[in-house]
């Protein structure tokens, strides 16, 4: 059985990372060229450690399934990073950025890891600056921030609404720089499918090449995974349509524990699915919500009218009703649920009958339709593109949508997964947000994790093994990795079934979110979990994937990854099973405060909770990290 | 920016698609129908609908390609009716909705055409080209740790806005399959522009220029008339005023480097 | 030398050749339609000043090899840039597409561009080297006198009493053959088309264009090529439609009259 040892250095909070640093082990810098470091992913966090560890000396293969390392699904943040530089002299400090994520995170994240992400995000803003990335200025020509997510400081950073984007090719560039001078090998179109492990550490992956299907094993000192959520488990989410599990699910298999996969979060202002085409969910910015009023009405009958020939009386503002002082501004999970119990008891609006009106109609009232415009005709547009109507004459119809995975794979205090060897930063990981992430958050959590943490734990890591002693791939463990590869290819190419895997997407999406989305209870969940394994027996007898494993073959990449989240969906469901309480982005309906907020239940789960996988067709073990909060006290999250 | 036509009736396209099985094969045009197409549909849904049924009938599905479908990672690149990235203007190929069409419109699907982006399949580019030119000298040298504080050097607001505007590229490469040429200098452009706009470029200013240009060339895209093809193409309304900067930037490194002792 | 590498290899080193080149010639052509209007004065005026032009002797063989060596690079970068754009384009054209903003000068650039070329050889044949139309060829034709001492813009260029070809008769007998005027006509608008977009297009190379004064600029080239047109067009179409006649006295209008 794994043991989940956290390895938090000892030492008060403040100190622990910078004593820590000052005590790692280092590599000689001569000998930084012996050891090669595979990293996989190539978003916020995998670019940036790829370019950090180049330029530190270490030789980088970096693997990327995409065309090219500027695509992965960082680029499509827009809201903003958070840093404790306290540049608007508001208050901020690197203890009240750790106290919200603490507190946002609620109460179920590593005290230690967060405090040092706080510590860290002012040298990130540094480095994204010197890097070129454009952030948003005042007229003084200093950096501009907003405030974000309930902070009551204005710490966010922002490149427009592009903010994910310039962060991204910011590393990008770092990287571009680093493969130009031959620090980095990149593969791009290069998918890994196993991780190596060689006397119990990792040491290699096996990679498809996406355009020639070539299967090619790679051997290295370490392996460092950036490979992002795993939230396309729902098939419709705010995601790429090619993110997606494989990465993380794979090293799940070889031992490396999962963690908290039931946390997801689910963001309540998105567009609402239109109809079963539908293939990707877009997000509409939080700060719709600053002047917009949410509402359905108040008799199931009226749903089919035009909402503008709805009478006031006749309209529930459920929002203002159910929570007065805060209203329409709610936090993300109450007023995702809210939204969905207005839609359950059958008041849902539009063709799916799945959406809630956002109307503005009393914003353009009071402040005109041109300070609307200002403030969110870019919004507006954006909406009218995707749904053609026109927000300013009928109100907009949102519904919350899956937007980010708090769960991942388990790490300690250096990112290192229980397989010694084996990292895992940014998103993939289990990370420092609790169960609950908050807003410009995630991309601060990547960056930190890449340019900042894991080029020290990880040169602590490898001064430890030998320089030189990068394994060759001729060693049985790679062999019986690719073997493995070819075995599920030809498994799913030799199928040929009647159904698509588009098909069972969508049902196993269906399945999670009616069971493991916003609001879950133990029936629903010991529903889901006979409903998936049927529906993965299914999948396996009857699924057809076309052409061949020699080529670019876009419906065998689906295919795969669907396999993989045909089982982390299970394990999500386990997990949500479990974990009897309702806390950030995982609410058991059987736990909640009479005013319908999560009722935590610190006494029983105060606790990382870490799947580890016993083989096919057992129930994987639940190990336990237990959370000790020593600085700050834990507390009731109450938004009335 | 936003796309016109109000019907909300069910509607049929034929699409004519270019397929071509990989880089060496030949390739031609199939039709496909698609009937009863909700128009709030996007277009690469359109694509998905009609690779659903393939699959189901045991044929390849259209290899496309996609990932955000929101307009930002420039993966999308789709040649619709002569026009990268569909008729409208400002948006990606992902943002592109069926409504945009009318009943029984033939509509011809084609991959980007240009020597520097070899067809791998069906409508799927190799664009690494670009990924190369930015490993020539896209990027301000900056050892991770080694920066100062980010309010060091104050930036006119002006100028990290213009810089802005040019790094809102999406690398989708359009620009290039708009131009008669297959040239890329409005993706160049855009780049060098930004860090020349910015104080922290101005140390590699010259070296950067000259080294990515001296790539794209060789890299083989064709040469800039000049004929703005690539702006009107670019899903981020990228301005050719930046080839225009690209233009000065170039000859100016030029003639520094010349008479530099 | 980096620059000349630079400038003769790259992209747009060749591109900032041609725009460097393309000026001067904007310069010539404009200054020798303000020489050649001289066609409506007196003809002394024209004569005098090409007599001037001729006695410039080292200095018109400078500037002709100057002119020259700028038509070779400007033709050597066009067709060098054209062939490499072809290549670029690859060998599978697409199936439908669109012009989506491209002038309609810019989409015939190469072909403008020959049409010059071909129209400079022949002119050059017709009244510079007289291989064709010979009999009416300047040096065919008998000297003539300047009455009057020929200046322009206060500048002195050749005194009463000087013997000087007869470049006006050759003007008028030259575009007498509406063939000839024609074929003049022609190719003075592509080449007007070719400035169109030929002059707003190096300031977009010599990174002079923005967004801000675009429109003023292409407003300002359109009429400066409209006005280029016009000039050119006024001298084979005043001639050949008789609007102008020649000045009487010159052998032009002796041959002119004796024909009708
Ligand atoms: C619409 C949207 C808006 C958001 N807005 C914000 C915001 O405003 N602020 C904020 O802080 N956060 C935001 N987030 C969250 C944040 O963007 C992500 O959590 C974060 O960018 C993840 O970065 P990453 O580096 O971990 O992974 P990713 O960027 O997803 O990168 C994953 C990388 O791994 C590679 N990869 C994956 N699997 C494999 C494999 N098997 N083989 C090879 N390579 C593989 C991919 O090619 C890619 O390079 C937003 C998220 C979404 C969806
Ligand atoms: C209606 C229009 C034009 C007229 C009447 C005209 C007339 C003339 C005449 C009379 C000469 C000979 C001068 C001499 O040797 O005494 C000449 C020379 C020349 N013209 Fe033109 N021209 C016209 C248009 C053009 C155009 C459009 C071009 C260029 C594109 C051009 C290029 C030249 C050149 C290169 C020479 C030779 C100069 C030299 O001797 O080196 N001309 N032209
Ligand atoms: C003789 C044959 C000629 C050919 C083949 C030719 C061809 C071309 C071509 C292909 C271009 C490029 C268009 C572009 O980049 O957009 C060009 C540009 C230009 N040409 Fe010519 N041309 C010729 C003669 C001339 C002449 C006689 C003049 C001037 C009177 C001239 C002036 C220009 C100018 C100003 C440009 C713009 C340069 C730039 O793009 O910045 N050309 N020419
Ligand atoms: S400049 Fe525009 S068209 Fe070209 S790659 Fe960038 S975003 Fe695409
Ligand atoms: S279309 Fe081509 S010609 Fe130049 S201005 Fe754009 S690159
Ligand atoms: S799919 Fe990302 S830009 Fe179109």
């Amino acid at each position: 059985m794994a043991t989940l040892n956290s390895n938090i250095p000892p030492g008060d909070l403040p100190e622990k990372w910078s004593t820590y640093k000052a005590n790692m082990k280092l590599v000689n810098p001569a000998n930084k060229r012996k050891y090669k470091v595979i990293v996989v992913g190539a978003g916020l966090a995998g670019g940036s450690t790829a370019a950090t560890m180049a330029e530190l000396g270490y030789r980088v293969d970096c693997f990327v399934f995409h065309d090219s390392p500027r695509r992965a699904h960082s680029i499509a943040a827009q809201g903003g990073i958070n840093a404790a530089k306290n540049y608007q002299n508001d208050g901020d400090s690197v203890y009240r950025l750790f106290y919200d994520t603490v507190k946002g995170g609620d109460y179920r994240s590593r005290e230690s890891n967060v405090h040092r992400l706080a510590e860290v995000s002012a040298n990130i803003i540094d480095q994204c600056v010197a890097q070129g990335v454009p952030f948003a200025r005042e007229y003084g020509g200093l950096l501009a921030n907003r405030s974000f997510g309930g902070a009551q400081v204005s710490r966010t950073f922002y490149a427009r609404g592009q903010t994910g984007q310039q962060l991204l090719l910011g590393a990008y560039s770092a990287l571009s720089k680093m493969i130009g001078s031959g620090g980095v090998k990149l593969h791009a179109n290069s998918e890994m499918l196993e991780l190596v492990l060689v006397d119990g550490q990792a040491k290699g992956i096996i990679v498809r090449d996406l355009i020639t299907g070539e299967v090619t094993k790679h051997a290295a000192d370490c392996v460092v995974m950036a490979t992002g959520g795993y939230g396309n488990v729902f098939n419709l989410s705010t995601y790429a349509r090619n993110s997606n599990a494989t990465a993380a699910w794979r090293a799940y298999k070889k031992g490396a524990c999962f963690a908290n996969p039931c946390y997801t979060q689910i963001h309540p202002t998105c567009i609402p699915v239109s109809g079963d085409y539908q293939s990707k969910l877009t997000l509409m910015s939080e700060s719709l919500r600053n002047d917009g009023r949410i509402w359905v009405p108040k008799k199931a009958v009226d749903c089919e009218k035009d909402p503008n020939d709805i009478p006031e009386e006749d309209r529930d503002y459920y929002l203002e009703r159910i929570y007065p002082s805060f209203g329409n501004l709610a936090p993300r999970d109450v007023a995702s649920r809210a939204a969905k119990r207005m839609c359950d008891e059958g008041r849902g609006v539009g063709p799916t009958k799945l959406g809630v009106y956002l109307d503005f109609s009393d914003a353009i009232n009071r402040l005109g339709a041109d300070t609307v415009r200002t403030r969110y005709g870019n919004l507006f547009d954006i909406y009218k593109e995707i749904t053609n109507e026109s927000a300013y004459e009928t109100p907009m119809r949102i519904f919350p949508a899956v937007h980010y995975t708090m769960g991942g794979l388990w790490v300690d205090y250096n990112l290192m997964s229980n397989v010694p060897g084996l990292f895992v930063l940014g998103e993939a990981n289990f990370s420092d947000h609790g169960a609950n992430r908050l807003g410009a958050s995630a991309l601060m959590q990547g960056l930190a994790d890449g340019y900042f943490v894991a080029p020290y734990t990880v040169g602590n890591y490898l001064a430890t093994q030998k320089p030189g002693s990068t394994p060759s791939t001729d060693d049985p463990a790679f062999k019986e990795a690719t073997d493995k590869v070819n075995e599920m290819t030809q498994r799913l190419l030799n199928t040929r079934g009647k159904e698509t895997v588009a098909h069972f997407h969508k049902r196993l999406g269906k399945i999670m979110w009616d069971h493991c989305g916003m609001a879950r209870t133990k029936e629903g969940l010991e529903e889901a979990l006979k409903l998936i394994p049927a529906l993965r027996e299914e999948f396996w007898a009857n699924v057809n994937v076309p052409g061949s494993d020699k080529s670019l073959n876009q419906a065998l990449e689906k295919a795969g990854r669907l396999a993989d989240f045909l089982e982390l969906g299970e394990l999500m469901c386990r997990d949500a099973l479990t974990r009897e309480e309702s806390c950030g982005g995982h609410f058991r309906e059987e736990y909640q405060h009479p005013d319908g907020e999560c009722l935590r239940d610190d006494e029983n789960f105060a606790h990382v909770a870490a799947w580890e996988y016993q083989g096919e067709g057992t129930v994987p073990n639940r190990l336990t990290e237990d959370l000790n909060y020593e600085t700050v006290k834990m507390s009731t999250r109450s938004y009335k | 920016m936003v796309a016109d036509t109000s019907s909300t009736k069910n509607i049929s396209l034929t699409l004519r698609v270019w397929r071509q099985a990989g880089p060496q094969a030949e390739g031609s045009f199939v039709n496909y129908k698609a009937t009863d197409l909700n128009p709030n549909m996007s277009f690469l849904e359109l694509l998905d609908v009609i690779n659903d049924d393939l699959e189901r009938r045991n044929e390849e599905p259209i290899a496309f390609a996609h990932d955000c479908r929101e307009g930002i990672c420039g993966t999308c690149s789709l040649v619709i009716d002569g026009k990268p990235h569909g008729p409208h203007d400002g948006i990606a190929s992902c943002q592109t909705y069926v409504r945009s069409f009318k009943d029984g419109d033939v509509i011809v699907v084609e991959p980007y055409r240009a020597e520097p982006f070899p067809i791998q399949k069906d409508l799927i580019t190799d664009r690494s080209s670009f990924d190369t030119i930015q490993q020539a000298g896209g990027f301000i040298s900056v050892r991770t740790g080694s920066a100062c504080d980010a309010n060091a050097n104050p930036i006119p607001k002006e100028h990290a806005d213009l810089a802005m505007d040019a790094a809102a590229c999406i690398g989708c490469g359009a620009c290039v399959a708009a131009c008669k040429n297959s040239s890329a200098m409005l993706f160049v452009g855009a780049k060098v522009s930004q860090f020349a706009l910015l104080p922290q470029g101005q140390p590699e200013r010259d070296s950067r220029v000259l080294n990515m240009v001296a790539k794209m060339d060789e890299l083989g895209f064709g040469n800039c008339s000049n004929q703005y093809e690539c702006s009107a193409a670019c899903p981020k309304l990228i301005s050719h005023d930046f080839i225009a900067k690209l233009n000065k930037e170039y000859i100016g490194a030029t003639v520094r480097s010349a008479f530099k002792p | 030398m980096n620059l000349f590498r630079n400038l003769f290899t790259s992209s747009i080193g060749r591109k900032f050749l041609m725009a460097i080149t393309g000026l001067v010639l904007v310069g010539f052509v404009t200054g020798h339609l303000v020489g050649n209007l001289q066609i409506f004065a007196h003809p002394d005026q024209i004569n005098g000043y090409a007599h001037f032009v001729q006695g410039l002797g080292p200095a018109l063989w400078g500037i002709r090899l100057f002119l020259l060596a700028c038509v070779a690079i400007h033709i050597w970068a066009a067709v060098v840039l054209t062939i490499e754009s072809r290549t670029a384009q690859g060998s599978v054209s697409y199936g439908v597409k669109k012009w989506l903003r491209a002038s309609i000068a810019s989409r015939y650039m190469r072909m403008s561009g020959f049409v010059v070329l071909a129209f400079i050889l022949y002119h050059l044949a017709h009244f510079t080297l007289g291989f064709t139309g010979s009999e009416t060829f300047k040096g065919t034709l008998d000297p003539v006198i300047l009455q009057h001492d020929v200046r322009e813009f206060g500048i002195p260029l050749a005194t009463a009493g000087t013997e000087v070809h007869d470049v006006y008769s050759m003007v008028f007998l030259g575009f007498a053959n509406p063939l000839v005027s024609l074929f003049y006509i022609v190719a003075v608008g592509l080449l007007s088309v070719h400035l169109w977009h030929g002059t707003e297009s190096l300031f977009q190379t010599f990174g002079w264009r923005n967004g801000k004064w675009e429109i003023g600029l292409r407003r300002v080239v359109a009429v400066f090529c409209l006005l280029y047109f016009l000039g050119n067009l006024a001298i084979p179409g005043a001639i050949l439609t008789g609007l102008v006649e020649p000045a009487a006295g010159t052998a032009a209008a002796a041959e002119l009259i004796a024909q009708r």
